[in-house]
């Protein structure tokens, strides 16, 4: 090896990853009130959208070897109609909803347990 | 107005009561009024490095009690004009003390004293809680090691939640040789970890050990050193001064380090 040196193995890299992970963790299992701020909101956007079933979602926090994640579950009762959701933009924030492609809808979908996934 | 400061940190072993006594004494020494309370009961040291263990006569204990009046428990620091302590019992546990009995000596000494300094137990349970009780500001003492910042994370959401939120960060035990070789955490890493301003850094120096061994404070030694001088500077820093960070790194250029800057290592 002609540097040597240049081999070490940066321990202190290791250290401030793993310290981001942990830390992420700890701070949003404990902070449950943080989670549940968020989770109102993630809701409240959803919600103008389609309509979920409050009762069974559900809101998690993971970490893996390399990220923290959130997970949400969101089992959807209905899907809004189009004229309903451009009415409510409109009213809103006057959005163009011109500009969103409009997806076909399968109106014999058992709305009531949609899978969510 | 007096100001009452916890000195917490989750962690055993990081450095609370060494920052506690020579803080207490920097401040001191700046013609401040001071009185330590000691809230590690059961495995109480304070008394020891500030070399005061043989003129404890009553405990916060005694206070409680009503055994004896505070005045009669604090013991002065001869050489220092303006500072006492408040032993904890060493006889009794943790929970020997609630929160609103801490919050009461707490509030009663800070009638008589610029700063109370309370030099708080490891772990987050009731002792913990009895130091926090009357604290308006903490200090937090993390190593840059990966278990005391956890925990220091830890403490700072703790007290954030109890509405203490003038927070600040001493990081001590940094070893300037292994951080220039990426061995250990920054002082910049730790604080992008942690969120919180800093307030103080101190290297890992023989010196404070020599000087718990007397039982007397570095900032009270013959010989300016480089811990004395970062605990001076942390009590200009709480008086509201502005002193730049002591450069620790200064003294890494050795012939190594130089040698790798001229083969770009
Ligand atoms: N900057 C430092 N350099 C060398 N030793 C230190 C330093 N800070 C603390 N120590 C040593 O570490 C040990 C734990 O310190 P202490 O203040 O008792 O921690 P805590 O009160 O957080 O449990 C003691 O033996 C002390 O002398
Ligand atoms: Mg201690």
């Amino acid at each position: 090896m002609l540097f040597p040196w240049k081999n070490n193995d940066n321990s202190k890299d290791h250290a401030k990853s793993r310290l981001k992970l942990i830390i992420a963790h700890d701070r949003a299992s404990i902070n449950s009130d943080i989670l549940k701020a968020m989770r109102e909101e993630i809701l409240d956007v959803v919600a103008r959208y389609v309509e979920v079933d409050r009762e069974e979602m559900e809101f998690s926090l993971s970490n893996d070897q390399r990220m923290t994640s959130l997970t949400a579950n969101l089992p959807i009762r209905q899907i809004k109609r189009l004229g309903e959701l451009q009415r409510q933009l409109q009213e809103n924030n006057g959005l163009d909803l011109q500009k969103i492609e409009v997806v076909e809808i399968d109106k014999t979908a058992d709305s009531k347990n949609a899978p969510s996934k | 107005m007096s100001r009452i400061i916890v000195v917490t940190s989750g962690k055993g072993g990081v450095g609370k009561t060494t920052t506690t006594s020579n803080l207490g004494a920097a401040l001191a020494k700046q013609n401040r009024s001071v009185a330590l309370i000691d809230a590690d009961f059961g495995l109480r040291n304070l008394d020891l490095l500030l070399g005061l263990e043989e003129r404890v006569v009553y405990t916060a204990i005694d206070v409680l009690a009503g055994e004896c009046r505070l005045a009669q428990a604090l013991v002065k620091d001869k050489r220092l004009k303006g500072l006492v302590l408040l032993p904890a019992a060493q006889n009794r546990n943790k929970e020997a003390v609630r929160p609103e009995q801490m919050q009461k000596i707490a509030t009663a000494l800070a009638k008589g004293y610029d700063y109370i300094l309370i030099d708080c137990p490891a772990g987050i349970e009731l002792g913990f809680r009895n130091a926090i009780s009357a604290a308006q500001e903490a200090l937090i003492v993390t190593t840059p090691e990966v278990a005391a910042v956890r925990d220091a994370d830890r403490v700072i959401g703790l007290l954030e939640a109890e509405g203490v939120n003038k927070i600040s960060l001493i990081v001590n035990r940094v070893k300037p040789h292994m951080v220039e070789e990426n061995k250990m955490m920054s002082v910049e890493d730790v604080l992008e970890l942690l969120g919180v301003p800093l307030n103080g850094v101190v290297p890992v120096d023989e010196k404070v050990i020599e000087a718990t061994n007397r039982g007397e404070p570095l900032v009270l030694g013959e010989f300016e050193s480089t811990p004395a001088m970062a605990y001076t500077n942390i009590a200009k820093r709480l008086e509201g001064e502005k002193v730049p960070f002591l450069d620790l790194m200064a003294n890494q250029g050795n012939i190594l380090s130089r040698l790798r800057k001229i083969f770009g290592g």
